[in-house]
């Protein structure tokens, strides 16, 4: 679904990603670990078009996308969740939400002449995903007045509503209450078992093993092991260098 | 005597209601800190007026007025595309000076400091607007429509994606979204509002020149923004009327007009400074001056 090769991202002196190879095969939830600054971030700003890689090629769905614009490739199928909240703040909940399910908004005549309706078909997929998280009496929330959690969980659902093949998530469950990271689980594992195909980036060990179908490890930009969660924890480069064991 | 003073308010409360509410649709709701408004408001003055004396009729001076203040907002949103905040400030300004220049130097088009004198009153339908108060009712008319449509643009989902661009634009792009286009949109209708509110200025004072489209005539609509508050139309159509009428008793004070000038921009300023302090959103803002 996803390949990384032989990637490479150096600001001046820093290696931030240096080398870097790996694939996530479709319809599965894959993991990217590692300690902090070993270029998992990076990796996803490369992939989703916001950063331009030194070299090293990108391919999705057997297309290639390196150097693409974040806009052809959030339409070409990936959707990303940021490690920091980047929700509309001044935006109602379920305006961050029907923003996320089409592209229709952004045609100006059609939208000038009432041709494009929020219809109830739209309305109702809100309400059922707000429903599933519990956050339905927020619908007409500004998000600037939600908790920390619930801006997490609503950033999630709009990564989700986007239209997509491929999701990638920048720690998902940072910050959010155990019940709540079980929840999250949950729906992670639900979309996986509707074929969705998933990676992530989590510090939560926990969760990530629980998870995870395949687990990627990297340090300084590269990649150091991949394998089952299972290998992995066993893996003794992996345990020095991420552990500290 | 007064009824016509009054009209003559209310006149320029119309025009700074559309070029408010203009200026509003791109910095309020898309976040963009177009500080060269007032260049798009002499573009639309000058083709109005050149067209007019040049024996078009009004209807079609009025919307080229319109239209050719929209081409140069999507020309501008070009090399503006990827600036932000005090850098977008800084580039609008820079086109503003630029289309002052062109106003003032051009002379065999625009006669330059001599402006363009003898503007014809708008004529519709074989009626002549050549009163103040068939002005005023003309004026009333056209920002009402410009109130309604600009309302039901910034309602619409279409409204939505440009808030989305002023809170965040990198999320707006990550969804999918034409940041680029949409950008380019909000500042083309924005200076087609503006285009058509300098045209009906050009056709009510009945002479321009370029000294009527400088950086100090920007102030008070800027003022009016700000103060009404971000992203909110009601509140900016108050604060016209309320930032138009609030210098004018000092006329009545027998302050010299060396005095009154001055004064005005002093006394917006001080609205300004108290409203930022203890009102920042103004008087009806969704959003928080930043």
């Amino acid at each position: 679904m996803l390949r990384i090769k032989d990637l490479k991202k150096h600001f001046g002196g820093v290696k931030a990603v240096d080398g870097c190879e790996f694939e996530v095969r479709p319809k599965t939830i894959t993991a990217l670990i590692g300690p902090n600054g070993a270029g998992k971030s990076t990796v996803f700003n490369l992939a989703s078009g916001i950063m331009k890689p030194d070299s090293g090629k990108i391919i999705f769905d057997n297309k290639n996308i390196t150097n693409l614009r974040p806009v052809r490739i959030s339409n070409l199928g990936i959707s990303r969740l940021f490690q920091q909240t980047k929700l509309f703040s001044n935006l109602t909940v379920k305006e961050n939400l029907l923003l996320a399910l089409d592209n229709e908004d952004t045609k100006f005549w059609k939208n000038l002449f009432g041709l494009n309706k929020i219809t109830r078909e739209k309305e109702g997929k809100i309400k059922e995903m707000l429903k599933l998280i519990g956050l339905e009496k927020f619908e007409n929330i500004l998000t600037r007045d939600l908790s920390y959690g619930q801006k997490r969980l609503i950033e999630l659902l709009r990564t989700i509503l986007n239209p997509h093949k491929f999701l990638m998530l920048d720690e998902p469950v940072a910050g959010v209450t155990p019940k709540l990271r079980e929840e999250i689980a949950k729906v992670l594992l639900k979309l996986k078992q509707q074929g969705e195909t998933i990676l992530l980036i989590e510090h939560d060990m926990g969760f990530t093993l629980g998870i995870a179908d395949e687990v990627i490890v990297m340090e300084k930009g590269k990649v150091i092991a991949q394998g089952k969660p299972d290998e992995i924890k066993n893996n003794p480069e992996v345990l020095e260098a991420y552990l500290g064991e | 005597m007064i009824s016509a003073y009054f009209v003559h308010l209310l006149i320029l409360i119309g025009i700074y209601i559309i070029l408010a509410i203009s200026l509003q649709l791109a910095v309020g709701f898309t976040g963009l800190l177009n500080l060269g408004h007032i260049a798009f408001y002499c573009v639309g003055a000058y083709t109005s007026a050149l067209l007019a004396l040049a024996g078009f009729p009004f209807w079609f001076a009025f919307l080229s007025a319109g239209i050719m203040a929209m081409l140069f907002g999507f020309l501008l949103s070009i090399p503006t595309n990827k600036l932000k905040g005090d850098y977008l400030a800084l580039a609008t300004l820079g086109f503003s000076f630029v289309i002052y220049a062109v106003a003032l130097n051009w002379t065999s088009l625009t006669r330059g400091p001599l402006g363009l004198p003898g503007i014809p009153r708008p004529s519709l339908l074989g009626f002549t607007f050549s009163n103040n108060f068939s002005f005023l009712l003309l004026t009333f008319v056209i920002a009402l429509i410009s109130y309604l449509l600009i309302k039901k643009i910034v309602a619409s989902p279409f409204g939505k994606v440009l808030e989305a661009v002023r809170d965040d634009e990198l999320a707006t792009k990550v969804l999918g979204k034409n940041t680029f286009k949409i950008k380019s949109y909000a500042l083309g209708i924005s200076a087609f509002f503006a285009g058509i509110a300098g045209s009906l200025y050009a056709h009510y004072i009945t002479f321009i020149d370029p000294s009527s489209f400088t950086l100090l005539q920007l102030i008070p609509v800027l003022c009016i923004v700000i103060i009404g508050g971000l992203a909110s139309l009601k509140g900016t159509v108050i604060a016209a009327i309320i930032l138009v009428l609030l210098p004018e008793p000092l006329r009545f004070i027998g302050f010299p007009s060396s005095i009154v000038g001055p004064a005005r921009q002093i006394i917006y300023a001080l609205l300004l400074l108290l409203i930022l302090i203890y009102k920042p959103k103004g008087f009806s803002g969704k959003v928080e001056l930043e």
